[in-house]
């Protein structure tokens, strides 16, 4: 089986057009939600046939709910590992989900259901974890979309539920709500003007914890943060939004602010190093992931403070996912090699800048 | 990337200064970086489990419960111990006692205050409960002497067992 994305309407990428708000600084709002259902071990005590009764029982549940009745299923057991690596690099599966780490090998009956801006992941730590990705700053909307499809899948499928605890997952980290609502954010002017410590640290007492572009246990590469709850228990799915959004709104306040602090007080340094990260980026002809992001992070920065006004949020949000190794693997159809996925990248990053360099300067 | 500073390690801290309007790129190791006392932003965060872990430990320790088993998944504490994870829902109920301690610990709480959750009836529990109401109705039927009622009753009961 391969994988066929022309079935995903947007290619499951609606998330990078940029028209969410502060798309310039926040990049996505996710918003997930853990589920089990009831009668089965958790898909990591569970046997591969129990782990097929659960996906089948999704589907079927799937099939009657008007969000998700023109989705997609993937089964990321039947795809070879560049598909299911394209699919955790667009942010639609875990890495757990797509076998993609080294401690959770790929589990039969693993699966995603993937609609317009929706997700549901069969078979990951948990039967069930539904998620709603949105582009720029938008929780309220995100969650809006996915407490109706948590509302009709648990009106046709029995969740693990406790009176005391609430809905039951495998990490306790996620019981109660199971809700984690996480905000991809980009702050390389808090980072450049060394505030960044201060806000991770104030993070942290707020209750919200940070993590790299991909989540648990990705490193923080670009200057890019992902701000999400910490705990998911003894306080209502609404209080742990409102924190978060109270939170993250300010810390989008600061990184304004110390943006404009860096063109007041440094203003021909800045201009110059983000004119180097684009021309490095434009010109280069091999590039490793973490160039490429620390470049693509300065360009983002240089079209933030208008500095760059030709290029658009959009085409730097594309560049950020497309040029990941399994992106550029797919586009050329083979196994890459590291040096070669370099090159490739390094390639492709120059055809798109060219597309839209008209203007620059 | 080596460490600018030693040339052994590979650099994990990138640190930009800007002296004397003057942009300055440092990559240093993390352990270059602790000597020159530079927070570093990229340190991964400490894994919640990681407390919550040991307090297992601890707890196992004390309370020598280590043999109980979990009825439906014969998960232990061992287990849990050692992955982090809970086998099933009924999970939350053999090791009830310890866990709310540990939830309390981790989660600053047990007690889930959002939204509620009613599962949808199995259609056998649904069968059980329309034929109990029945039944209670012809209770009442026969009481107030609505005999023709009760007789309709009795035969929507006799067809639905």
């Amino acid at each position: 089986m391969t994988l066929d994305l022309s079935l995903l309407p947007d290619g499951g990428v609606g998330w990078l057009d940029a028209s969410g708000r502060h798309a310039d600084i926040v990049l996505s709002t996710r918003i997930r939600l853990a589920r089990n259902v009831e009668g089965y071990a958790f898909t990591g005590r569970a046997r591969d046939g129990e782990r097929l009764r659960v996906l089948a029982q999704v589907r079927e549940a799937v099939g009657s709910i008007g969000a998700l009745r023109e989705s997609v299923m993937y089964r990321l057991d039947e795809l070879p590992p560049t598909s299911r690596a394209l699919l955790h690099e667009r942010h639609l599966v875990s890495k757990e989900l797509a076998g993609l780490d080294e401690q959770h090998p790929l589990r039969t009956g693993a699966a995603v259901f993937l609609a317009d801006g929706l997700g549901v992941m069969v078979n990951e730590e948990d039967h069930l974890r539904l998620q709603a990705l949105r582009s720029g700053f938008a929780l309220q909307e995100a969650f809006a979309s996915i407490d109706k499809l948590d509302r009709d899948l648990g009106a046709r499928l029995p969740y693990s539920f406790h009176g005391e605890f609430g809905f039951l997952t495998a990490c306790p980290t996620n019981v109660g709500t199971g809700l984690r609502g996480s905000v991809l954010i980009h702050l390389p002017g808090l980072v450049l003007t060394k505030e960044i410590g201060k806000v991770l640290a104030s993070l942290q007492q707020m209750g919200l914890t940070y993590r790299g572009l991909y989540g648990e246990g990705s490193e923080v590469v670009g200057n890019f943060f992902q701000i999400s709850n910490q705990t998911t228990l003894g306080r209502s799915e609404e209080e742990l939004l409102d924190q978060l959004l109270r939170v993250v709104g300010h810390v989008v306040e600061r990184e304004a602010e110390a943006r404009r602090v860096l063109l007041r007080d440094a203003g021909y340094i800045i201009e110059d190093k983000l004119w180097r990260a684009y021309g490095t980026l434009r010109y280069a002809r091999s590039l490793t992931f973490d160039e490429a992001m620390n470049y693509l992070s300065g360009v983002r920065l240089a079209v933030g403070l208008k500095l760059i006004s030709s290029l658009s949020v959009y085409t730097l949000n594309k560049l950020l996912i497309f040029s990941q190794a399994a992106h550029l693997a797919f586009a050329e159809g083979r196994a890459l090699t590291e040096s070669e996925t370099n090159l490739a990248r390094a390639r492709y990053v120059r055809k798109a800048l060219e597309g839209e360099a008209g203007s620059v300067g | 990337m080596l460490c600018d500073s030693c040339h052994e390690r590979d650099a994990v801290v990138h640190l930009t200064t800007i002296e004397n309007n003057a942009v300055h790129q440092l990559h240093l190791c993390e352990r270059c970086a602790a000597e020159r006392g530079v927070e570093t932003t990229v340190a991964t965060p400490k894994h919640p489990l990681g407390e919550f872990l040991h307090d297992v430990h601890q707890q196992v320790a004390t309370s020598r419960n280590e043999a109980v088993r979990c009825s439906f998944c014969n998960t232990t504490m061992a287990d849990f111990r050692a992955t982090g994870r809970w086998g099933c829902a009924r999970c939350y109920t053999n090791f009830e006692i310890g866990i709310r301690e540990l939830l309390r610990r981790v989660q600053g709480s047990h007690r889930h205050v959002g939204h509620p959750y009613q599962p949808p009836m199995s259609e056998e529990l649904e069968r059980a409960s329309v034929l109990g109401e029945l039944k209670e109705r012809l209770r009442r039927a026969v009481e107030s002497e609505q005999f023709e009622l009760a007789a309709d009753l009795r035969d929507r009961i006799r067809v639905m067992e």
